[in-house]
């Protein structure tokens, strides 16, 4: 059996597991909608500000699916010996981390079409102005916050220190990173810091993509922040991989 | 492969983990077909030798066949052709037995029937249950039928029923000898001599990092060259000696029964069993005090 066939099993394996759990996969999609709802509460009718958390929960969304649900997911697998037992069969390495690379890009991509479809339906904000932007930044997103997810979960010592690990910085970088509010009513300090940081431009992009219609053309930077991060957290993820627990070493 | 040749090979292999020098000379064969069980305390050495022989770790120094590959190669073939049983593995907790097996399946170029797998597994039962549902019991087995689906040539066990009852041990054992049944190259490390005894061809027991006496089990005991007699004496205790000829005991004994007009009580000549002689060559080691630090530390750690 190819590569690509195995990797594809693997996925179909990775999305019944997942929804296996019930629970589990609900509040997955609930939290961004649930913060949605908040927020619109919050600003009432001021479309400036819905302008802002629609595409701000876009990010955050995909930064849940990827970096952080990876993170948390590679820690349990190798600490439970999964990748241990699954480096012992013939499946490709490649075709393993991919299905479950793929497993959590789904769960980004529906994240971003319930975001959307909520942006439409119940913010006002309309159909998003550019597909092709729109496409190129969950893209870019998924691919630069997927890697330093699995970056990460290197340096998670055990499972259950991978929820502390994770929120230490999901929480700060979505605070910081104009998810909730425009960033540029932040202190000029916390604003240098969220420049230097993946999350700001993928929401940028997204902003441009879903409200603004600033095209791609005009957030070339933040494209090339993104790729920087990404290509620092395909070659982190590689070089620091372990297929086993710390204290099987 | 010539059926000659053997499934394993290892010479004069050495595993250095800094100053640990965990494995420090051990030589082997496996014929094909062969049970063979790696036998020592915790920390001797058992799992990173087999670890090595997967391809889970690299040696230090040292040649080291499998099925005429170099394990550290990590070559697809070679995985195709063997199964493992580490000593702990996690599993998905949402996932079917069959769906599980089923998936594994697909990993392999000539695969074993799915429901046969079950059967042989004895998980035909608990096809449909999920495996948060199982008993450890039965997820070892679970283990053992994902080791058997690609059909191997040659399957590592790595303490299989460590944590068992007795009654799943039992059932773990009979997997293993269906396997050996189907012509299957085992490679087996445990602590339990009874393990051993029942199941292997040929034993090596292993002590800091060395191979202490390899053989037959029955052999082993019977390489001693000794004999046990044991006998209820006229006071009505029992007597035990060691001896190297038995026959002029015995018929010391039973001519002075026969001439008290008494019979002879209790009486059994025995071999040492490889129990003696694994505790012979382990007291051995406690006397001399010579486990390392770091080899105690090691053991710990793999509990």
């Amino acid at each position: 059996m190819s590569e690509a066939t195995l990797a594809w099993h693997q996925y179909r394996l990775e999305r019944r597991m997942f929804w296996r759990n019930p629970s589990a996969a609900f509040f997955n999609f609930f939290l961004p909608l649930l913060f949605l709802a908040l927020f619109g509460a919050i600003f009432g009718g001021d479309q400036k500000n819905l302008d802002v958390i629609v595409p701000g929960i876009a990010g955050m969304s995909v930064m849940a699916t990827t970096f952080s649900a990876l993170a948390m997911n590679i820690t349990f697998l190798r600490e439970q010996g999964v990748l241990k037992r699954m480096r012992g069969t013939p499946l490709p390495s490649g075709a393993y981390l991919t299905g479950i690379a793929a497993s959590a890009v789904t769960n980004a991509a529906v994240q971003i079409a319930l975001v959307v479809l909520a942006g439409r339906l119940f913010f006002n904000i309309g159909w998003p102005k550019d597909w092709v932007e729109l496409v190129v930044f969950v893209v870019a997103g998924v691919v630069c916050l997927a890697s330093l997810g699995v970056a990460y979960s290197h340096v998670i010592p055990n499972f259950d220190a991978a929820p502390a690990y994770v929120n230490i910085v999901f929480l700060p970088v979505i605070f910081i990173s104009g998810v909730f509010y425009d960033v540029d009513n932040t202190p000029a300090f916390l604003r240098d810091i969220a420049q230097a940081l993946p999350l700001t431009h993928i929401i940028d992009g997204l902003s441009g993509a879903m409200v603004t219609g600033r095209g791609i053309e005009d957030n070339l930077s933040a494209l090339g922040v993104i790729a920087v991060w990404a290509v620092f957290g395909i070659v982190m993820a590689v070089r620091g991989f372990s297929w086993e627990s710390r204290r099987d070493r | 492969m010539s059926s000659s040749a053997p499934a394993i090979l290892v010479r004069d292999l050495h595993k250095r983990y800094g100053d640990h020098h965990a494995v420090r000379g051990i030589d082997f064969e496996v014929a094909p077909g062969e049970v063979f069980g790696l036998l020592g305390p915790n920390g001797a050495g058992k799992t990173t030798t087999v670890e090595i022989l997967e391809g889970y770790r690299t040696r230090t120094s040292g040649i080291v066949s499998v099925l005429g590959h170099d394990p550290q190669q990590r070559s697809h073939e070679l995985r195709a052709r063997m199964g493992i049983v580490l000593q702990s593995t996690g599993m998905y907790r949402h996932i079917a037995v069959r769906e599980a097996i089923a998936h594994w399946a697909r990993f392999y170029p000539r695969p074993r029937d799915v429901d046969e797998v079950l059967r042989l597994a004895g998980l035909t039962e608990k096809a449909d249950a999920y495996a948060r549902t199982l008993s450890g019991g039965q997820l070892r087995r679970l283990d053992f039928a994902l080791a058997l689906v690609g059909d191997p040539e040659l399957i590592f066990l790595d303490e299989p029923t460590t944590g068992f009852d007795p009654a799943a041990r039992r059932a773990a054992w009979d997997v293993v000898r269906s396997l050996q049944d189907l012509g299957k190259t085992v490679v087996l490390t445990t602590h339990y001599l009874d393990e051993a005894q029942a199941l292997c061809d040929r034993v090596a027991i292993v002590k800091e990092g060395r191979i202490v006496a390899e053989g037959p089990p029955a052999a082993l005991g019977a390489g001693s060259a000794r004999y046990r007699v044991t006998w209820r004496g006229e006071t009505g205790e029992l007597a035990t000696r060691e001896t190297e000829d038995p026959t002029a005991l015995l018929h010391q004994l039973t001519s002075a029964a026969l001439a008290r007009g008494e019979p002879l009580e209790d009486l059994s000549v025995t071999r040492p069993s490889l129990e003696d002689i694994y505790l012979e060559l382990t007291a051995e080691a406690v006397a001399e005090g010579s486990e390392t630090p770091a080899e105690a530390q090691e053991a710990t750690a793999r509990e």
